[in-house]
């Protein structure tokens, strides 16, 4: 049990980590991939545009500033709207970009599932049944013609 | 599967693609485009650049506007700045309002970019962009002429004016013989 909840705490570890570490100490790159370009619709990673330069010189300047992650985006959006961050903040409104395609993929698989169970079921009403000893019984006429051919090749 | 479950499905799936219909049909006839001359120019309320001013397109009616869409980190706007501030001088007192729309852009380059310019003519800024999709902005820099009704006029012109351009179309906007 306290192996387990080590290795739970590990893992945990593992995955909060480098969250924190990218909040607290920004870089370039990855803000780049969070944050969109306001003229040219694309992430500034992949946009060459004026106001692309001129974004990246400010987030520059504000990671030598020690700003956070956070802080910078902030100072963004206050600049440019919201429109500018690569994808929704995970709050008010926008927490439903977030939650409907998890709710989504949990509706569809119940969907799968259902259908799925429906059609096994289906298919085994239709099997030809089974005898207690695992072997398929025969329909008793088939059964009864099967036994008088066989009398008939013995005789 | 049962009858009264097969037909709620298929409603539902029904559903989902009249809904995937109407967003597509919403987004097909709600396009903002750029308003034609004669239309009543989309009017607006944006912060003052300089000042925590409020101003709107509709407190300029009664005066042809010349309405200059700009961003700091534009070249061509670099250069149409000076026509744009001698029009004012000349014609502030014929009831003209040249009025500065700056979008995309930051607080402090576009202050400097006033700076530098000595740009006197009232400047607006607008953060989100909300205008340019009514006025069908699709770069810097675009202006659009405004008469006294508050009605488009004369030519949208989207690049650089020229001093003939502003020349022509501001007397189209006063009503005399361009």
């Amino acid at each position: 049990m306290t192996r387990k909840l080590l290795a739970a705490l590990v893992v945990a570890l593992a995955v909060v980590a480098p969250a924190a570490a990218s909040e607290q100490s920004p870089t370039l790159p990855e803000l780049e991939r969070e944050l969109i370009c306001p003229t040219c619709h694309e992430t500034l990673a992949a946009s060459t545009s004026p106001i692309a330069d001129r974004m990246r010189a400010f987030i520059r300047a504000r990671i030598a500033a020690g700003d956070t992650k956070s802080e910078i985006k902030d100072k963004l959006v206050d600049q440019f709207g919201e429109s500018v961050l690569a994808a929704p903040p995970k709050s008010g409104f926008n927490l439903l970009a977030w939650v409907l395609p998890l709710v989504g993929v949990v509706l569809a698989a119940g969907v799968v599932g259902f259908l799925t169970y429906r059609w096994s079921r289906s298919r085994k009403a239709e099997e030809p049944g089974q005898s207690a000893n695992g072997r398929f019984s025969l329909d008793p006429e088939l059964e009864r013609r099967l036994d008088e051919e066989l009398a008939r090749y013995d005789a | 599967m049962p009858g009264r479950l097969r037909i709620a499905l298929q409603a539902a799936a029904v559903l989902v693609v009249a809904l995937l219909l109407a967003l597509l049909g919403w987004k097909v006839f709600n396009r903002e485009e750029a308003p034609d001359a004669g239309r009543p120019a989309p009017d607006f309320t944006l912060p003052h650049l300089s000042s925590d001013e409020q101003v709107s397109l509709a407190s300029f009616r009664g005066k042809a506007v010349v309405l200059n869409f700009w961003a700091s980190w534009c070249g061509p706007c670099k250069d149409e700045a000076p026509l744009l501030e001698s029009a004012w001088n000349r014609y502030k007192n014929q009831g003209v309002v040249v009025l500065g729309v700056d979008a995309q852009d930051f607080d402090v380059d576009a202050q400097r970019f006033v700076d530098r310019a000595g740009i006197t003519y009232p400047v607006v800024r607008d953060k989100h962009g909300s205008t340019l999709g009514h006025y069908g902005v699709t770069g810097f820099p675009e202006t659009w002429f405004i008469d006294a009704q508050g009605r488009i006029v004369g030519e949208h012109v989207a690049g650089p004016l020229t001093e003939e351009d502003l020349e022509r179309n501001i007397k189209i906007a006063l009503g005399e013989p361009a």
